[in-house]
């Protein structure tokens, strides 16, 4: 799983039928600390995450394990909205400041 | 799944017989916030009948291979969509022309 920042949406009419009703954002890979690295790409949202919020994404065939995804071809799905990151006993990301 | 744009078709002849009668393109991954290639190519089978010049996102890896007309075949890139339009911020950065 790897750390990425919410930065915008997709919006996709042609597309494989596996795929269709699926919400689809577009992410950017971001570290820990939310520093963002220049490395974007699209994910299914299964947890109603929204814009500037850090999430957790599962990337291959893990993100078909899921009953939304099961045997749909998805390689990026977002499984969970961080609140807050811990190093050290340290905060190092809270979403609510 | 990674964006990218079309940029050409790879033709072949004497290939693996599961993968007949599929359509190869050449793709340019781009970044979404300026829509500029960034210079990383590959191969993808087309799923949706995408044509040169489109946004599309492909699926990577065995994930590839569970679109419908890819199942069963020797692929690990997939383009599965077309993309209409691209959000960032409240504004778009990409928006295909003809759906306005």
């Amino acid at each position: 799983m790897l750390f990425a920042k919410v930065i915008g949406t997709v919006v996709s009419e042609k597309s494989d039928e596996g795929i269709k009703n699926n919400k689809l954002l577009l992410v950017q890979q971001c570290n820990h600390r939310g520093s963002l690295k220049q490395k974007y790409f699209v994910a299914v949202d299964l947890v109603g995450a929204g814009k500037g919020e850090v999430v957790i994404i599962s990337q291959g065939s893990s993100s078909r394990q899921t009953e939304l995804t099961f045997q749909k071809p998805i390689d990026a799905v977002i499984i969970g909205i961080v609140d807050i990151i811990s190093e050290n006993n340290k905060e190092v990301y809270c979403k609510y400041k | 799944m990674i964006l990218a744009r079309v940029i050409g078709t790879v033709v072949s002849t004497n290939k693996e017989p599961k993968i007949k009668g599929i359509k190869f393109l050449l793709v340019e991954k781009i970044n979404p916030l300026t829509m500029q290639g960034e210079k990383d190519y590959l191969v993808a089978m087309d799923a949706v009948g995408a044509g040169k010049g489109e946004i599309v996102f492909y699926v990577a890896g065995s994930s590839a291979r569970m679109a419908k007309v890819i199942d069963g075949r020797p692929s690990d890139a997939a383009i599965i969509s077309i993309v209409d339009s691209i959000e960032v911020d409240g504004k778009y950065t990409y928006q295909k022309d003809d759906i306005n």
